[in-house]
């Protein structure tokens, strides 16, 4: 059984919490610390960020992160022996990471590296599920799971594709838009139905969540967990309390558990 | 989406999952719109009665060998960018769209934008980066007049690249409203084709002018490509013509050997930037490296897919010329023509007369894509 999978048996009905760093922000050492900062503060899954020069899919919060980390000489292989350090340290956490398609093309074996690193799943920004196929099969070849978005405007056909090419979960997007640049808040109950109807892995929303009312209002709507992403790297920028700030958030689930 | 959207393995789809139903509708409107005589007939009329085509086809009196020049920089708004932005402007009404958005590098396709953004009652919206902004107050100024709003971007280099970024990232939020009106045969698919198709008539005519002035076709097709869409659109009446050599030419910059240049199918690597597969100057990490070209046109690190699967499968060649050739070839244009050229399309005319000095008996047609208005106080500048 995957590490995800293990990971929604075992909270059996509570929302999963999973935090978002950019890999290498502000700086290797300091960030290989942020990574055991969230588990701490009781995040169930980490997301990571592998920077790329060209985020279009982001905002002001997680380009700025990503252009931190490229400004300190951070590599990809950096990226892939931060995820190797935490593996080894949290052999139970489920790893996702994050980027966008010409960092993942540009490295011949990157899946290989990747799920040989410790990490579970990839989720390709700028590769929506009609491109997607090329990419999936490589990662069930190396062994990673495939992450797709299913968004407010994305069409039952499409939600269809990504409940066949993915796995580990459904990353859903509530309202139009990148990163960190939501009204939170909102989340949309009707996508957490269609994903479920289409087969697709469980939903888990990506954008808006920075606090405990988003978290709720969130699991709620019927998702399986969330994903916190900009508010926590904005305050990895402002150096505050990042294990403090997850802990808050994850409290939301514990109480919010049954949701279903 | 109906088409497959590729150019032998290049071009596709590479975007977030939001914005796939906003290329599918443009897709689809375009598709209908091509097949509408309604559609068809207001365009031609537009490009005859507002932009003023055809352009001319001009054979060089005084420069060496037999050149001619196809006339973009006749066009309404002093390049080939009108010939497009009315298409796409008209596409943008047909589908409902209010407002308009757009990047820009020196300005001359977010200048195109604001004509037809002010033409065809949009609200319109141009991104460019802040070093540009800073570099070219006058078309900023331009912009203005005609009523767009130019909003500094001031991410990454600060440069065209980035105000491409900014634009789809407004696009994910607006694309209910909104037309992105790309300025190049570049980015996601349907754009490379869109753009080659309302831009194809500049080969269309040129090769129907110079079947008419010399009497068969040329030699050689040359135009300067940047993200290619003067280039496509010269070349696509005359990629069935096996025995017309096409000839792409990128900048050079300060040379192919330096890291200055934007010479992105002679130097680049196959990559994914801006919604496509192509060519992208890049390091082994695949972060995108910053270009350097005399001319901000050409100062690109991606290139239209289909250029690539023209460099690939053989049937166009790609070459550079240097800032300081380039240079040369405006300021011999001017001298010896009376025409006063793009820092662009000087490229293109550097190329033409290295193949006239070896070939002077070949007939060579040169993309003179733009007007020089814009970079003569820089020529003032370097040429002093």
């Amino acid at each position: 059984m995957s590490r995800y999978a293990q990971m929604f048996q075992r909270l059996n009905g509570e929302g999963a919490f999973g935090a978002f760093l950019m890999l290498g922000d502000p700086d290797l050492e300091t960030s290989a610390t942020l990574l055991d900062a969230v588990v701490e503060g009781g995040a169930d899954m980490i997301e990571v960020g592998i920077p790329f020069s060209d985020p279009v899919a982001d905002g002001p919060v997680i380009q700025a992160a990503a252009h931190r980390a490229l400004a300190a000489g951070v590599r990809v292989s950096d990226c892939l022996e931060l995820i190797a350090g935490f593996r080894q340290r949290h052999p139970d956490v489920p790893v996702g990471i994050l980027t966008y398609a010409n960092i993942v093309v540009a490295r011949t074996g990157f899946m290989r590296d990747a799920a040989e690193a410790g990490a579970d799943s990839l989720l390709i920004a700028d590769v929506p599920a009609l491109e997607a196929e090329r990419f999936t099969r490589d990662m069930e070849q190396a062994g990673i799971e495939s992450v797709l978005i299913a968004a407010a405007n994305t069409p039952d056909a499409t939600l269809q594709r990504v409940g066949k090419l993915s796995k580990a979960y459904t990353y859903c997007v509530s309202r139009v838009g990148i990163t960190g640049t939501h009204a939170g808040g909102e989340f949309d109950a009707s996508l957490i139905q269609r994903v479920k109807a289409s087969g697709a892995p469980p939903a888990v929303f990506g954008f808006g969540i920075s606090t405990p009312e988003h978290v709720r209002a969130a699991l709620d709507a019927g998702a399986k967990g969330v994903i916190c992403g900009s508010a926590i790297v904005d305050l990895v920028s402002r150096r505050g309390n990042v294990a403090g700030f997850v802990q808050s958030l994850k409290a939301v689930t514990r109480n919010d558990s049954g949701a279903e | 989406m109906r088409m497959n959207g590729r150019f032998g393995r290049f071009g596709g789809c590479y975007v977030p999952e939001i914005l796939v139903p906003a290329l599918e509708q443009l897709e689809a409107a375009f598709l209908d719109a091509q097949e509408d005589p309604a559609f068809v007939a207001e365009l031609n009329s537009l490009l005859a009665n507002y932009a003023g085509r055809p352009t001319p086809l001009t054979r060089c009196r005084n420069l060496l060998g037999n050149i001619y020049l196809k006339r973009e920089d006749l066009l309404h708004g002093g390049a080939h960018k009108t010939n497009q932005v009315l298409g796409q402007g008209l596409l943008a009404k047909r589908m409902g769209k209010t407002r308009l958005i757009a990047e820009t590098g020196a300005g001359q396709h977010g200048v195109a934008t604001a004509i037809v953004g002010a033409l065809l009652g949009f609200d319109t919206v141009v991104y460019m980066g802040a070093e540009d902004v800073e570099r070219q107050q006058l078309n900023v100024f331009r912009m203005q007049l005609m009523g767009a709003r130019v909003i500094p971007v001031e991410s990454g280099g600060r440069t065209l690249k980035d105000a491409i970024n900014e634009a789809l990232r407004d696009w994910s939020a607006s694309f209910e409203s909104t037309h992105y009106l790309l300025g190049t045969a570049a980015g996601p698919h349907p754009f490379p084709t869109v753009v080659r198709e309302f831009q194809r008539i500049i080969g269309r005519e040129a090769r129907a002018q110079i079947i008419e002035q010399l009497g068969r076709l040329p030699d050689a097709v040359v135009a300067c490509v940047g993200g290619g869409s003067n280039a496509i659109g010269l070349f696509a009446d005359f990629v069935g013509d096996g025995d017309v050599n096409l000839i792409g030419v990128e900048a050079a910059g300060r040379g192919l050997d330096s890291d200055d240049h934007g010479a992105t199918l002679l130097r680049g690597s196959r990559g994914i930037l801006h919604g496509a597969e192509t060519y992208v100057l890049q390091d082994s990490d695949g972060q995108v490296t910053d270009t350097w070209s005399v001319s901000a046109g050409l100062d690109y690190p991606a290139v239209g897919p289909e250029h690539a699967h023209l460099k690939d499968s053989g049937r166009a060649e790609y070459v550079g010329a240097t800032d300081a050739e380039a240079l040369a070839a405006f300021k011999a244009l001017a001298e010896n023509e009376g025409i006063i050229c793009a820092f662009e399309s000087a490229h293109a005319l550097a190329h033409a007369l290295k193949l006239a000095e070896r070939q002077p008996e070949s007939a060579i047609l040169v993309g003179l894509s733009g007007r020089g208005d814009k970079d003569v106080a820089q020529a003032q500048g370097l040429l002093a």
